[in-house]
């Protein structure tokens, strides 16, 4: 064993003399294929403003004293009308000064209620991604690696779930969500019960993906040589086959992000979803509607701005970690 | 002139003789053909391995050749138990204590999964492709390092020192620890594939056609490589080629398949200069000559016609429906056994003959 170990390479070597590089981890190189990825940067900057003005500064700023004692900006109170000197709601102002977004057709401030909208919109869109990644996942990976019997009986319930029609369960169920006793109060209204409801609807699209993932790289050589060095089954799963069906699942995931969050302004829009008064973007986008066509247009605007924008980065993130977590893609050595 | 090879009885200690590292016996290897969408129905089988019998020495090297679909990588991967086998036993002879209550000779088709995970560390594979074969998200340490981990050897440095080691051995760079396979040349990747394989010291390695896939220079040194360290190691080879000319290189013995059964075994210049069975002398007499007046005299023997469906094969004789020398109402109707037809040339034909190729 000495002798090989000191002989010289058959010539298949030789560049790699001299050649030591600092240990760069996989971390390392994550980060920097994800900073090359400048859409995915500004839009991560871009979000993360959006959850920090949404989830810390909206709530931190809101007055409770009423109507007439908050000063500028003008009332951070979400249910409450602006009204004027002589108690007059001040209903559908268009854009102004101390009032950069307008009122809506109740006199609430609508600069106000897009931040507090955000807080909804996004506890859907986060919430109902990590369930349907996890459950996605869970399922897909465990119909694709057992084949036979867990495998159909898994899949024939996935079928069954992507078979619901979306919406008029989502209706029934949203609508019936604040009657259903049983649940904690934090289910029965608000984002987290269409958050759940929409999770445990939306997961079959992913476990499909996963499972058709694990299927062809469950008969790769790399899982066959894992396999043959005794690697044992849950090994073979987390080190070999789920890393290397990372990408499909991030990108079917931020999709999902930015469906949820559509589906809830939907939802909202067609009044199953958030119960007012709570402001969600899709809400906003409907009352919006109402009064955009009187010329009113500012609600509409700047809700539905805040929702794709919101969506768009939440997808450009996506696209970018995609990229990131490929080791193929090239970044220079230093 | 009429040995065949028997089953072996019982397994047990003193069956197999000591210098016999691993003994095949009647190996079968079906796969189901099944139809139905929601209630598979199994219609029928195809049987890519049909009770195939042979030994391997220790320290030696044997060469299974045959076409594509005649079952040589089907009945690698059970011996491995990659796949299970259907039916017939393989004993290994082990070389280690590994601190179990195993039995010097162990009985692999049906080992438990505590048993073969114990046996993983004696037998290993490098394969095929040497970009299929390793994972593209793990570094070269952690790919080389797996079936360290997987078997608890050593702490993390210890496992990494053991890693350079083995870079080493297989002619790498050390450094290249921390890069990932896609920045490596096809014959570096399967310098790490046999790195891999090298990890737990193992006493078998089952080669895949392991330079098919490389450029004819690179084949060259890979196959050096395999051999120094058989030299070196003291291992046993079970090498898995079409190539007819790298198998002559490597191997000391030689076993032709030909759907799913031995056709002929015999020591490697047996087999190349006086091949028996008609199937061999058809595929041998395809090897190129690299002289060109030889290779202009020398006689090519055509086979007619494509290998039959495995799911599928002609009775008795399975190479009757293309053999020159087919004899009707013979070859046909009864089966020929592997023969030793000579001290170590075993040929399965009725008809056999000694063809001088060259």
């Amino acid at each position: 064993m000495t002798d090989l170990l000191n002989r010289p390479g058959d010539g298949a070597s030789d560049d790699a003399e001299g050649l030591a590089v600092e240990p760069i981890t996989q971390w390392d190189l994550f980060i920097a294929r994800l900073r090359r990825h400048r859409l995915a940067m500004i839009s991560s900057i871009f979000l993360f403003v959006v959850i920090i003005i949404s989830f810390v500064v909206g709530p931190l700023l809101k007055c409770d004293k009423g109507a007439t004692e908050c000063e500028f900006p003008q009332l951070w109170d979400h249910t409450q009308g602006l009204k004027d000197d002589d108690d007059r709601l001040l209903v559908n102002i268009a854009p102004r000064g101390s009032i950069p977004f307008g009122t809506d057709e109740l006199g609430r401030d609508v600069l106000t209620r897009v931040v507090r909208g955000g807080q909804a919109s996004l506890t859907v869109g986060i919430v109902t991604g990590l369930l349907v990644a996890s459950l996605g996942t869970v399922v897909g990976a465990l119909a694709g690696y057992y084949p036979g019997v867990v495998d159909q009986a898994l899949m024939r319930f996935t079928d069954l779930i992507l078979g619901l029609p979306l919406l008029p369960v989502a209706i029934v169920v949203g609508r019936l969500l604040p009657e259903l006793t049983f649940l904690p109060d934090w289910m029965q209204s608000g984002p987290w019960g269409i958050a759940f409801l929409l999770g445990f609807l939306l997961w079959g699209s992913l476990a499909r993906i996963v499972r058709a993932e694990f299927l062809s790289l469950r008969e790769k050589e790399f899982v066959e040589a894992a396999r043959a060095a005794g690697a044992s089954d849950r090994r073979i799963i987390f080190r070999h086959i789920l890393p290397n069906a990372m990408s499909p699942i991030i990108v079917q995931t931020t999709l999902i992000i930015g469906a949820a969050i559509i589906i809830e302004a939907a939802l909202s829009f067609l009044g199953f979803g958030v119960r007012p008064p709570t402001p969600t973007w899709g809400g906003m986008a409907a009352s919006g509607a109402g009064v955009a066509v009187r010329g009113f247009w500012w609600e509409l605007v700047f809700s539905a701005s805040a929702l794709v924008m919101t969506v768009l980065a939440v997808n450009f993130i996506g696209d970018g970690l995609r990229d990131a977590l490929d080791p193929t893609q090239t970044i220079e050595r230093k | 002139m009429t040995d065949v090879i028997q089953p072996a009885t019982i397994p047990g200690v003193g069956d197999l003789p000591s210098d016999v590292l691993i003994r095949v016996d009647g190996l079968v290897k079906e796969f189901p053909i099944k139809r139905g969408v929601f209630f598979k129905k199994q219609i029928g089988a195809v049987q890519a391995v049909s009770g195939i019998s042979f030994e391997i020495k220790s320290g030696e090297t044997l060469g299974l050749v045959g076409e594509s679909g005649s079952g040589k990588s089907t009945a690698a991967r059970c011996i491995l138990r990659l796949l299970e086998p259907t039916a017939g036993n393989v004993y290994f002879q082990k070389t280690q204590d590994h601190g179990a209550d195993l039995p010097p000779i162990v009985e692999i088709a049906h080992a438990d999964k505590q048993t073969m995970r114990i046996l993983r560390e004696e037998m290993q594979i490098v394969f095929q492709d040497p970009f299929a074969s390793l994972n593209p998200r793990m570094t070269v340490a952690s790919i080389v390092s797996e079936p360290l981990i997987v078997h608890g050897v050593g702490s993390a440095e210890e496992r990494l020192e053991k890693v350079k080691d083995l870079l080493r051995v297989v002619g790498l760079s050390p450094e290249h620890t921390n890069r990932y396979p896609h920045e490596f040349s096809g014959g570096q990747r399967q310098r790490i594939g046999i790195a891999r394989a090298l990890a737990l010291n193992p006493a078998l390695i089952v080669l895949d056609e392991p330079v098919s896939a490389l450029d004819v220079s690179i084949q060259a040194q890979v196959l050096n490589l395999l051999a120094d360290l058989q030299d070196e190691l003291g291992l046993t080879y079970l090498f898995i080629a079409h190539d007819l000319s790298v198998v002559r290189h490597i191997s000391d013995r030689v076993a032709v398949m030909y759907l799913g059964k031995l056709v002929e075994v015999a020591d490697r210049d047996d087999m190349y200069e006086r091949p028996m069975h008609p199937y061999s002398h058809a595929l041998l007499s395809a090897v190129p000559i690299p002289d060109p007046e030889l290779e202009l005299k020398r006689k090519r023997i055509l086979l007619e016609g494509d290998i039959p469906s495995p799911a599928n094969p002609p009775a008795a004789c399975r190479f009757h429906t293309r053999c020159p020398k087919f004899v009707e109402g013979h070859c046909d109707t009864e089966e020929p056994m592997l023969r030793e037809l000579e001290p170590g040339h075993w040929a399965a034909c009725h008809y056999p003959e000694v063809q001088q190729l060259f």
